[in-house]
């Protein structure tokens, strides 16, 4: 439990005058469900588009698991082992449900334009195998019955869960998620809670975004706080709940 | 469209309807030069021409979503190609086998080439520099005579060698098992081979790994990166398929047509291209091929048809039959586009997208 599988060393992120990430440092254990928490604007996803290659950082380093992630190369960070979901869903909204977490095969598989159009004995049954992965993983996340109507006719919940398993089928290390539970109701929000237990269960690492508080406290090992950008605090949830620093960044400071 | 549900379902009545289709494809040309005489069995050859180029564009716009207003550019290097190396111009006379590939390769280098610096723009921006693209490829076509006289200028290049295969011409009526095949049928059936060939290869495509990634990049480029696509490549790899389809035709079009100039590959040859995908229902490989035939045989209809019809109702011309087939043609990207805005034969997700059915 106590290798460490990623590292953020000093990441800072600015948009012109705006310091969105200021020298952020965390470490995030192999096999821990990891919190990222903060009020609006603290820099939660922006430090999350800088980990999966979206943005270029300005300052700073990413050590995952013992090897420095190549800046701005999204597909480069899917391939070395962290998968994402966005705090907005982002599927292919005009693809089915299976071809989504078919796509999400994408980069363990291999398959060119020559397999393709000769569709020699290889080529089919990686083909087979990506149709079956992504069977499975449809099943896991409690979306199979959706598996031929496309991504945007399922309802929400089910879109978020999709996601997931779409990253999932990118055979990840580490799952990123950006406010999973964001307008889930209670029942949702609990089926939520127990598919990323599953996934830890399974060996897969998770950092998550989440404004839901109670959902964060229960099912995280360790949280980190944002404020403005910068790390406030970095502990156990019960530790981090009661650090001074944490309730005057979401409640306010005392009134001078 | 039920039809064709049943036909998937029913594996003898698709093979049946498979060799009804072939024995129809088969005796079309007869049938066509009997009734209607050459000039049709000519424009039924361009109609397969401009199958191929919509099959090719469709990959770039239908599957990967990136619109491409100068895609008629590739077919102009194919054509241009074929037309330097098998023509009294530099007195090169190479073999068919070796041009037709050779054009297709050279195409598909050229899609990456344009591509390569639109890779950052979607949309309006990527159409504009796109049709810039197509605009310089036509430009250099038409200017390149001076100071080394390469591609002759507006003059063009004229005397093409005909296709030739194995021996045999296809410029001279063939006999083959006691039948003889005059040359606008022989041309006919290579171009139908050819054009079954880009079908199948666009159906095999479409069903891959490298197609979701395609369709991926067009439903959210930002996801598919996440989801460990290389859209770069990817994307590069569109171009290059795309244009190679579209180099493929213009090879033959050079071998058919014994001519070649800068005006066959004008801006307006690139919207018809894009015309017959949208119309047709873009993604969708039946219904681009219908486009594509719809948007040949139609014009031409009209070409033909709106002189003697007037003359026969009015008893004389009262409208200029060209100016009457563009109007037509107008009128028809109108009425489709507002009744069936996926195209007349869309795929059946994208019909579903449309139509907003489910959940």
């Amino acid at each position: 439990m106590s290798t460490v599988l990623l590292e953020a060393r000093g990441v800072a992120k600015h948009f012109g005058g705006v310091k969105a990430l200021r020298d952020v440092s965390l470490t995030i254990r192999q096999g821990e469900i990891y919190g990222l928490i903060g009020p609006n604007g603290a820099g939660k996803t922006t430090f999350f588009n800088v980990l999966t290659g979206l943005y270029h950082p300005d300052g700073g380093e990413i050590v995952f698991a013992g090897e420095k992630l190549k800046a701005s190369a999204p597909h480069e960070v899917a391939a070395r082992g962290i998968a994402r979901t966005f705090q907005n869903i982002r599927l292919f909204a005009n693809m089915t449900a299976r071809q989504n977490v078919m796509v999400g095969r994408h980069v363990r598989t291999g398959a060119g334009v020559l397999g393709a159009v000769l569709r020699n004995r290889r080529t089919r049954d990686e083909e087979a195998a990506i149709y079956r992965r992504a069977e499975e993983l449809l099943h896991y996340v409690g979306v199979a019955d959706r598996a031929d109507d496309l991504a945007r006719h399922l309802s929400y919940g089910d879109q978020r869960r999709l996601e997931i398993a779409r990253a999932l089928a990118t055979e990840p290390q580490l799952l990123a998620l950006d406010e999973p539970a964001a307008g889930m109701n209670g029942t949702e929000t609990e089926g939520l809670r127990l598919l990323v237990e599953g996934i830890r269960a399974d060996g897969i690492t998770v950092l998550l975004i989440e404004h839901d508080v109670k959902l964060v406290m229960g099912l995280c090992d360790r949280v980190a706080v944002l404020d403005y950008g910068q790390k406030i605090s970095e502990d156990v949830p019960a530790v981090v709940q009661k650090d001074p620093r944490v309730i005057e960044a979401y409640l306010g400071g005392a009134v001078a | 469209m039920t039809f064709f549900e049943s036909l998937r379902h029913n594996r003898r009545a698709a093979i049946g309807a498979m060799i009804f289709l072939g024995l129809l494809l088969a005796v079309l040309p007869f049938t066509v030069g009997n009734l209607l005489g050459n000039s049709w069995l000519r424009i039924l050859d361009f109609a397969l021409l401009y199958i191929m180029l919509a099959l090719g564009l469709n990959i770039v716009v239908g599957f990967a979503g990136l619109l491409d207003l100068g895609y008629i550019a590739f077919y102009a290097v194919g054509a241009y190609f074929y037309a330097l190396l098998a023509s009294p111009h530099f007195g090169l006379h190479l073999p068919v086998w070796l041009i037709i590939p050779g054009g297709a390769a050279l195409a598909g280098l050229f899609g990456v080439i344009l591509g390569a610096p639109t890779l950052r723009l979607r949309g309006d921006y990527l159409a504009i520099v796109t049709l810039g693209f197509g605009e310089i490829v036509r430009i250099f076509m038409n200017n390149l005579n001076a100071p080394i006289n390469i591609t002759n200028g507006p003059q063009g290049i004229s005397g093409i060698d005909p296709i030739n295969m194995g021996g045999v011409t296809l410029a001279r009526p063939i006999e083959f098992l006691g039948i003889t095949i005059p040359s606008l049928h022989a041309y006919y059936y290579l171009f139908l081979a050819l054009a079954l060939l880009i079908v199948f290869v666009s159906i095999r495509l479409e069903d891959s790994r490298i197609g979701r990634a395609w369709v991926a990049i067009r439903e959210d480029e930002i996801a598919a990166k996440a989801c460990g696509i290389n859209t770069r490549n990817i994307k590069l790899l569109a171009f290059a398929m795309g244009a190679s389809f579209g180099g493929v035709a213009g090879g033959l079009f050079a071998g058919f047509q014994g001519f070649v100039s800068p005006e066959s590959f004008s801006l307006m040859e690139s919207v018809m291209v894009l015309c017959m995908v949208v119309l047709g229902g873009m993604g969708n490989i039946p219904g681009v091929i219908l486009g594509g035939i719809l948007l040949t045989l139609l014009p031409e209809a009209f070409r033909h048809g709106a002189g003697p019809v007037q003359m026969a109702l009015f008893g004389k011309i009262l409208l200029d039959p060209e100016a009457l087939r563009m109007l037509a043609f107008g009128l028809a990207l109108i009425i489709v586009m507002l009744y069936r805005p996926a195209g007349l034969w869309p795929s059946s997700t994208r019909r579903r997208e449309f139509k907003g059915e489910g959940a």
